[in-house]
């Protein structure tokens, strides 16, 4: 192309030059330029590569709309992929690049993908890896190779280092667009004093009045509107901000863009604001958008659409060409034309109409315009980019009429009408309506009685209707608001002209064909998904007629532009496929966002630690000082093992497991959901949820039970304390405190709200440390002043209340290690102070601390369920307690617990594995039989593992089909990810100390 | 992000409740025997298009279980009333 700036005019500012970079080549312009009109002034014609085909692309429009000219903005973390050049704003210092090519946009070695064009056709994926190659294999052969070329740029795999901001605000009108009607309506809205909120995308106010030429008549009254909207006071004007979505109870989202338009934001900006905006009322002045014209070879660099093309000479000062070929099927292009003459540059127009308004045809002789009437432009020409024009005179369905010509041109610009962007109205699951006179859809107005629209949204003909409805809009939003209010008079606006840009007197032709209805060439319908006509025809053939259906299959409308251009041709061609009307034809969903939206700004500041609290029991900073490894168990962080000298977490936990065993250990089991349930029913509520009985357990006893999910299987476990006749505290596991909680107020509220029970959380009130190991006792009547702990006085399941260190404690005797072991429950703001007092006084016992590994150790030398035995897929019959669960009450889930499914034999049972060759095995594998074939789930799977330091090997518990019955035969324990097979003998999940002596010793 | 008018606390955003189970059913009795019964109250739903009747928890308020009104085509909220206070 032969681009030039233009000496005077624009929106500019000439003052300030800047320099930015385009695959490393500078590039010159100034302050207000985009990258787009930066690119253009600068004749980089290619500036992308097409999604599928590689083939090179230029910029298209000057706005939002911008199909083409994706970039990869910046570099480092800072990097984007996918940025439209329209929408960035020009700065000094701006680093860009093509993407999509190898190894640049200009000469793309995947080019050559379009000699498999005919293979990669609409569905294409769908179709082509199937047989007769067995199984998948060649497909993933194929798709490693295609996931390599697929996508469009770079993401980006480092942190994010600018920080973003969330914000709720609320108002009495918002209205959306900057342009005459949004104006208009922030002016009336704003009299009445209520709060309104303007929000633009631009960086400036006006819309589409800021491509008519700087200093015409309109600018004036754009000043003289804007300063009296600032004086007013009462309306917050958000620039370089998108409402992206509209939800339900009047919601919007809105993405305020704080410092994308600078190379770095300042120190501690946010980059971005997310702001979540609740208002009674919604006005929507989005304006329309236009839309081009199908003909072979139209995406080729040096097409463009014609409002466009007036919007760099007029806004950026860039003419694009000198040598211009307009088509059009409306009124609009010829004020485009016009500025197009004024700017020095040869036009000639082809208006597909026969019948032109005689105005317009005085204004084109008087300008020297070469008109053709009942013209097209029936295919782009040239190598990389448009060097001439296929021309033909159509007949009335756009077909060729006689003989074409060749013209030479570096710019073709097209409009083939204008189509409201009504997306935000639409999301709010309203259906628009076709307007076949102007070849668009409408919102219905007063559909949704809290959003109004006004303007080119409702497709209007002119600047005149669009201010009076914005104004009106405004006035109307207001009184629905707070009442009738004195808004004054309507900002009068210049009369409307012939070729004032308006898109009147559409014409429904909107595909320029040969005389038998083909293309000349690939004619494209979606730009940036490569989607052409002759796709949409394929799929319908296939039979996917739907609109839903062709969407999907042909990826039309799933671009990041999201079908801003291409909806209305493509459902002009499947009302011409199936002979029907384009609103028989309907549209597919419009759902946020509008335009991209950063997670980052989504995101907000709760992200690294302030994404989820953190939990700390009461003696954390104990375990974080001497050394501790922690884990996180859901908010939880709870130390996993105390390494010492280095150890490895191996080492660390067979060496505390066996001290446990040997002598005396203590683990902070403060996680564990406590709940005080109370009240003169406390025991029947306990019956009901728990599978065993509660009605005989006497104060100052505390007894195991285990709670079943309404359908039958296991949900939970803990140990409940009787501490008074109408007081029990229960335990919880640590993962199911609040789903327990939440059960019980449900069921206390609603089905059981007869039974006099408190149901309180107290997990954070007291902190809990478990004692185990053949010395607890000793340890503990140390450490208490003048508690008895016999065995006589204080057997297993029983508590106590005892003082230690001056701090009144409750002592339940019980045991999880399968030791002699005492659970110790003190109030949390003392639990710090009593585990230093226990340390110090256990120094002459050697007590030492342990972590959650080797407590899992001990409970699986034991055959102890734990969560990996009680996740959800097994019964109370699979772990071998049924006999646990009482015969004599209801609870919850007793009689589903007993359905067919659930009592079949063949279910895997829980049983233990000693596994040969001294290997560790991992959780989750699979067994098998030593004769079956190692394929499918086999007979079951391995739930726990661990190295056992009291047997010397290692063992693990599992749920085997049959397991009860198969105690002694060798089995096969295969890990498919990692491909290793171990073989191990079934025994009873009860490895040490079966009978239980030491724990009741 | 909706809103729920609890009836303790006020017009709150959604983010502060969990739902819970669907209102429109009952639990059976503790005593009800009937394996039919239970299966029909697990695990067959209605799926209704239009008004809903549903326990929400407002977990990061009053903690109190609520019975909310929901159309499930267009998120209107109805009603707000505390569990305990209708009659089931």
């Amino acid at each position: 192309m032969t681009a030039s700036r233009l000496k005077t005019g624009g929106r500019i500012n000439r003052e300030e030059t800047i320099t930015l970079t385009f695959d490393g080549r500078p590039l010159s312009a100034f302050q207000g330029d985009t990258l787009a009109s930066a690119l253009l002034v600068n004749n980089e014609t290619v500036v992308a590569r097409s999604f599928k085909y590689h083939r090179p692309r230029g910029i298209f429009s000057a706005g939002i709309e911008e199909p083409n000219a994706m970039i990869q903005l910046g570099d480092g973390s800072r990097t984007e992929p996918n940025t439209p050049a329209t929408m960035i704003s020009a700065y000094d210092g701006l680093q860009s690049f093509g993407q999509n090519a190898w190894p640049n946009v200009r000469v793309d070695f995947n080019s050559v993908n379009q000699l498999f064009a005919p293979f990669m056709s609409s569905g294409f994926y769908y179709k082509t890896f199937i047989g007769p190659f067995k199984g998948t294999r060649f497909w993933m052969f194929c798709e490693s190779v295609i996931r390599r070329a697929a996508g469009m740029g770079q993401a980006v795999i480092i942190d994010d280092p600018d920080c973003y901001e969330k914000k709720n605000a609320f108002c009495d009108v918002l209205i959306i667009g900057a342009g005459p009607a949004g104006l208009a309506a922030a002016l009336s809205s704003g009299r009445s004093g209520l709060n309104v909120f303007l929000v633009e995308q631009d960086e400036a106010l006006g819309g589409s009045l800021l491509s008519s030429p700087a200093g015409t008549e309109t600018d004036d009254w754009l000043k003289g509107v804007i300063e009296e909207i600032n004086l007013l006071g009462n309306v917050k004007i958000l620039t370089r901000s998108t409402v992206f979505g509209a939800y339900d109870q009047d919601i919007y989202g809105v993405i305020e863009k704080l410092w994308d338009h600078v190379s770095e934001p300042p120190a501690d900006q946010p980059r971005q604001c997310y702001w979540r905006v609740r208002t009674k009322q919604a006005i929507l002045a989005t304006g329309a958008i236009e839309r081009p014209l199908v003909f072979g070879n139209n995406d080729k660099p040096g097409v463009m659409l014609v409002n466009s093309v007036r919007t760099y000479i007029n806004r950026y000062a860039v003419l694009p060409s000198q040598q211009v070929i307009i088509s059009t099927n409306n009124d609009s292009a010829y004020s485009t034309a016009f500025d197009l003459v004024k700017s020095g540059a040869i036009v000639t127009l082809l208006d597909m109409r026969t019948d032109i308004p005689k105005q317009l045809l005085e204004l084109v002789k008087t300008h020297g315009i070469e008109l053709f009437s009942g013209y097209a432009v029936l295919a782009a020409k040239g190598r990389r980019c448009v060097s001439s024009a296929i021309i033909t005179a159509i007949d009335a369905k756009g077909r060729a009429a006689g003989e074409p010509r060749t013209l030479p041109c570096d710019l073709i610009a097209v409009s083939g009408g204008w189509s409201p962007v009504l997306h935000l109205w639409s999301q709010r699951q309203q259906k628009p309506v076709f307007e076949s006179e102007k070849g668009c859809f409408v919102p219905v107005p007063d559909s949704l009685p809290t959003m109004k629209c006004a303007g080119s949204v409702l497709a209007v003909d002119d600047l005149k209707q669009t201010v009076s409805q914005g104004f009106a809009a405004g006035i109307a939003a207001a009184e629905t608001v707070a009442g009738a209010y004195e808004n004054g008079d309507e900002p009068i606006v210049p009369e409307p002209q012939y070729a004032d840009g308006w898109g009147r007197d559409y014409c429904p032709l909107w595909c320029v064909t040969d005389s038998t209805g083909k293309t000349l060439g690939k004619a494209f319908i979606d730009l940036q998904h490569d989607v052409t006509r002759s796709d949409i025809d394929l799929a319908h053939r296939e039979g996917y007629v739907s609109v839903e259906h062709l969407k999907r299959y042909t990826t039309l409308g799933m671009a990041t532009d999201q079908g801003k251009l291409s909806n209305i041709n493509a459902m002009s061609r499947m009302a011409e496929l199936r002979n029907a009307t384009i609103p028989d034809v309907g549209t597919t969903t419009f759902r946020p966002p509008y335009t991209p939206v950063t997670i980052g700004s989504l995101v907000g500041a709760e992200t690294g630690l302030h994404f989820a609290p953190t939990r700390l029991t009461p003696m954390h900073d104990w375990h974080e000082k001497h050394g501790a490894v922690q884990m996180d168990v859901g908010a939880w962080k709870r130390p996993r093992y105390y390494p010492e000298n280095g150890e490895s977490l191996r080492d660390s936990y067979i060496r505390e497991s066996a001290h446990v065993r040997n002598g005396v250990g203590m683990v902070d089991v403060s996680t564990l959901g406590k709940i005080a349930v109370q009240g003169p029913d406390a025991a029947e509520f306990l019956n009901r949820i728990y599978v065993n009985g509660w009605k005989l357990l006497e104060v100052g006893r505390i007894r195991y039970g285990v709670m079943l999910r309404e359908d039958g299987f296991i949900m939970d476990d803990g140990v409940t304390a009787r501490l008074g006749e109408f007081d029990y505290f229960m335990s919880t596991t640590t993962a199911n405190a609040a789903k327990v909680l939440a059960l019980s107020e449900l069921l206390l509220q609603t089905s059981w709200k007869d039974l006099k029970v408190h149901v309180t959380t107290i997990t954070d009130q007291w902190a809990a440390i478990a004692v185990a190991g053949p010395r607890s006792r000793e340890l503990l009547t140390r450490a208490t002043t003048g508690a008895d702990l016999t065995n006589e006085t204080l057997p297993n399941n029983y508590l106590t209340h005892a003082d230690m260190s001056g701090v009144n404690i409750r002592i339940q005797r019980m045991s999880y290690s399968g030791e002699l072991a005492y659970e110790i429950y003190i109030p949390a703001g003392y639990g710090f102070h009593i585990w230093e007092y226990l340390m110090q006084v256990g120094d002459e016992f050697n007590l030492r601390p342990y972590g959650t590994e080797a407590m899992g150790a001990l409970r699986i030398e034991k055959g102890h369920v734990a969560g990996p035995e009680i996740e959800g897929r097994t019964t109370l019959k699979d772990i071998g307690m049924d006999g646990f669960a009482s015969k004599k009450k209801p609870f919850i889930g007793s009689i589903l617990k007993n359905r067919p499914f659930l009592t079949d034999p063949v279910r895997p049972s829980l049983v233990g594995l000693e596994v040969e060759g001294g290997q560790d095995i991992l959780a989750g594998s699979l067994l098998f039989s030593e004769m079956d074939e190692a394929k499918g789930h086999g007979d079951g799977w391995v739930s726990s593992t661990t190295y056992s330091a009291a047997l010397k090997k290692n063992i693990a518990l599992a749920l085997l089909k049959n397991g009860t019955e198969r105690k002694g035969e060798k089995i096969r324990v295969i890990d498919f990810l990692s491909d290793t097979t171990l073989t191990a003998k079934v025994v009873s999940p009860h490895f040490f100390d079966p009978k239980g002596e030491r724990q009741n010793a | 992000m909706l809103r729920i008018n609890c009836p303790v606390c006020g017009l709150r955003d959604e983010t502060e409740f969990t739902y819970g189970a669907d209102a429109s059913v009952t639990r059976p009795d503790m005593n009800e025997t009937d394996v039919n019964a239970w299966l029909d109250y697990v695990f067959n739903r209605d799926n209704p298009r239009g008004p809903h009747q549903e326990y929400w928890h407002h977990v990061q308020g009053c903690r109190q279980w609520l019975v909310l009104e929901r159309n499930t085509l267009t998120h209107e909220m109805g009603d707000c009333r505390l569990a305990k206070e209708v009659s089931k």
